[in-house]
């Protein structure tokens, strides 16, 4: 009944929404940042540690549906290891991609994150994907949290 | 696939005859037929609304109360009309007490303001209940810190039935200067028994402000019998158009009271030292009205009372009661609120799956539910819940809907397991 929403609810997302593997408030962090929408309720927190430049540790606690905690958890993934202008840049990409669906002479670690860009066809849900990527932002930017519908 | 036919309801209710009245139902979304269960939301539009309005843009519409010409006189008798049906369908004792406003929200920061800020004092309290719309919260805290009216607020049960011996130990200490509260909660679907909560603030001095916006859509409401002081709702949930709403206040309450907005039309005499006020009603209502609008709530009002509050309540008991056992037989699946008196409004949640997939699943199917906190995040709060997903009946709902959703549901339980 659902096969039109497997391009959302794909392997990918379901897996990294159901199993997530970088859940979980790291032992040391040196940012942290909760992105809200209070449309829906979704809330995600997110905590990175910097390391001699780069985001050496990064977790998250997401309180929301199956997407968000997804794009959170395949965030994850995508920026450890990489410099905050990088995941900055990255963050930028993701926006684009889960509003338009695509995204040209974009960084080839969104190959990663493709399977987000489905969400373009989901206006209402775009949110979903982008607010963890925002909190992100807050965190590495020095703010404590982001609000936006 | 339940085979229960719609078209013998208790009371004559003859649902396909009715569904014909409202255009959009023929609609398909993906493919699918609409099966529109978010009326709490906002309800569709029967085509005597329509064309009322239609109609006025067409052949009758001018501005209002000032003018001298023949259309002028015609569309102040058209919006007139409308202050008269209102009066009619609250069995308010005086047309003038009914005050239009542009919703139920702009109704309630009316009272907060002109009553709040404007007869209330610091130290005075406002109680409100643990099931209210933001509409219904916000105003007063507003209040609060501008003007130092305590909020209090009063619980409500495991149920989701107000807590009436909690109410009266808000009011104890006297110093309650109103009680504003859900008439029907938009979430759980609980009424509010309005007469009892009227007597209590009464018998502790203070004045009752009851929220209608959904009550007024699924039960006859009478301002008198409940010993109101106010009440508030909202054209475009009751087959209306959006951009009206219904402030109704006691007279002598509505005289007391300053104006809220200022501006034409409110006033008697303008001077740069001193201007005065119209008289009541339109004392409150500044600027041009929502005229296209009044006229088509006055539609509005016809149709539902056309059909009648009691086929429409016999309606909604056979829909509840089919839809509270076929959402209760869902593996994972809670009701939201068990209250003995509530109406068709069901938030529930769904073991293992989050409200807003929960949603776009069921709109991949043609089903508009609602998911989120629904204007309540105070009540989720207390529910312990984050968002919830809400389906809600009109008066062109159905029992194969009700099935259509409990039966996709099952499939949506069986994906997120």
């Amino acid at each position: 009944m659902f096969d039109d929403v497997r391009d959302l609810y794909s392997a990918e997302i379901r897996q990294h929404g159901r199993t997530p593997r970088h859940a979980g408030r790291p032992a040391a962090f040196d940012g942290t940042a909760r992105g809200d929408n209070p449309m829906c309720g979704d809330r995600v927190q997110v905590w990175v540690r910097r390391e001699g430049g780069h985001l050496a540790e990064i977790g998250f606690e997401a309180r929301g549906c199956e997407v968000t905690t997804a794009s959170a958890d395949m965030m994850c993934e995508a920026v450890a290891g990489r410099t905050p202008a990088e995941a900055a840049s990255l963050a930028a990409s993701v926006a684009t991609l889960a509003r338009t669906g695509r995204c040209e002479a974009c960084d080839p670690a969104l190959d990663r994150l493709r399977p987000l860009s489905a969400v373009h066809e989901y206006p209402s849900r775009v949110r979903c994907v982008t607010l963890p990527w925002d909190a992100l932002l807050a965190a590495l930017h020095g703010d404590q949290e982001t609000t936006r519908e | 696939m339940n085979m229960i036919s719609d078209v013998s309801f208790p009371g004559g209710f003859d649902v396909a005859r009715v569904r014909a009245d409202f255009p959009i139902l023929g609609q398909t979304v993906r493919g699918k037929p609409l099966v529109f269960l978010d009326s709490a939301a906002s309800a569709q539009k029967p085509r005597p609304v329509i064309e009322a309005m239609v109609q006025a843009m067409e052949t009758q519409y001018a501005n209002v109360h000032r003018g001298l010409h023949w259309m002028s006189e015609r569309t102040t008798d058209a919006y007139e009309g409308t202050r008269d049906a209102v009066a009619r369908l609250l069995n308010a004792p005086s047309r003038e007490e009914v005050v239009f406003t542009r919703n139920t929200t702009e109704a309630i920061n009316l009272v907060a303001h002109s009553y709040g800020r404007g007869i209330m004092k610091p130290g005075q309290a406002v109680v409100i209940s643990a099931m209210e719309h933001h509409a219904n919260i916000v105003p007063w805290q507003m209040l609060r810190d501008s003007h130092g009216i305590e909020l209090r607020v009063a619980p409500i049960t495991e149920a989701g039935e107000l807590d009436l011996a909690g109410l009266e130990a808000l009011l104890a200490d006297g110093r309650v200067g109103l009680v504003a509260m859900t008439h029907m909660s938009n979430v759980l679907g609980s009424y509010v028994p309005a007469e009892r909560v009227a007597a209590l603030a009464h018998a502790h001095g203070a004045l009752v402000l009851f929220d209608g916006s959904q009550a007024v859509v699924h039960r006859r409401v009478d301002v008198q019998a409940i010993g109101a002081d106010f009440y508030t709702f909202t054209a475009h949930k009751l087959y209306g158009p959006t951009g009206i709403g219904v402030l109704w206040a006691r007279r002598e309450l509505l005289e007391a009271m300053p104006p809220f907005m200022g501006g034409g039309d409110m006033i008697g005499s303008v001077s740069y030292e001193r201007s005065t006020w119209a008289e009541v009603p339109h004392k409150f209502e500044a600027g041009t009205p929502a005229i296209l609008e009044a006229i088509g709530l006055e539609a509005a009002i016809r149709y539902v009372e056309a059909i009648g509050y009691d086929a429409i309540g016999a309606h909604e008991a056979a829909l509840t009661d089919h839809a509270l056992a076929r959402l209760g037989a869902i593996p994972g699946l809670r009701v939201l609120g068990t209250a003995q008196d509530r109406g068709g409004v069901f938030s529930f949640t769904l073991a293992g799956a989050h409200a807003h997939d929960v949603a776009t699943l069921l709109d991949r199917q043609g089903i508009a539910v609602r998911a989120g906190n629904h204007c309540a995040e105070p009540l989720m709060r207390r529910l312990g819940v984050d968002s919830t997903a809400r389906a809600s009946c009109g008066i062109y709902t159905t029992l194969d809907e009700i099935d259509t959703l409990a039966d996709t549901l099952d499939r949506v339980r069986e994906f997120f397991a």
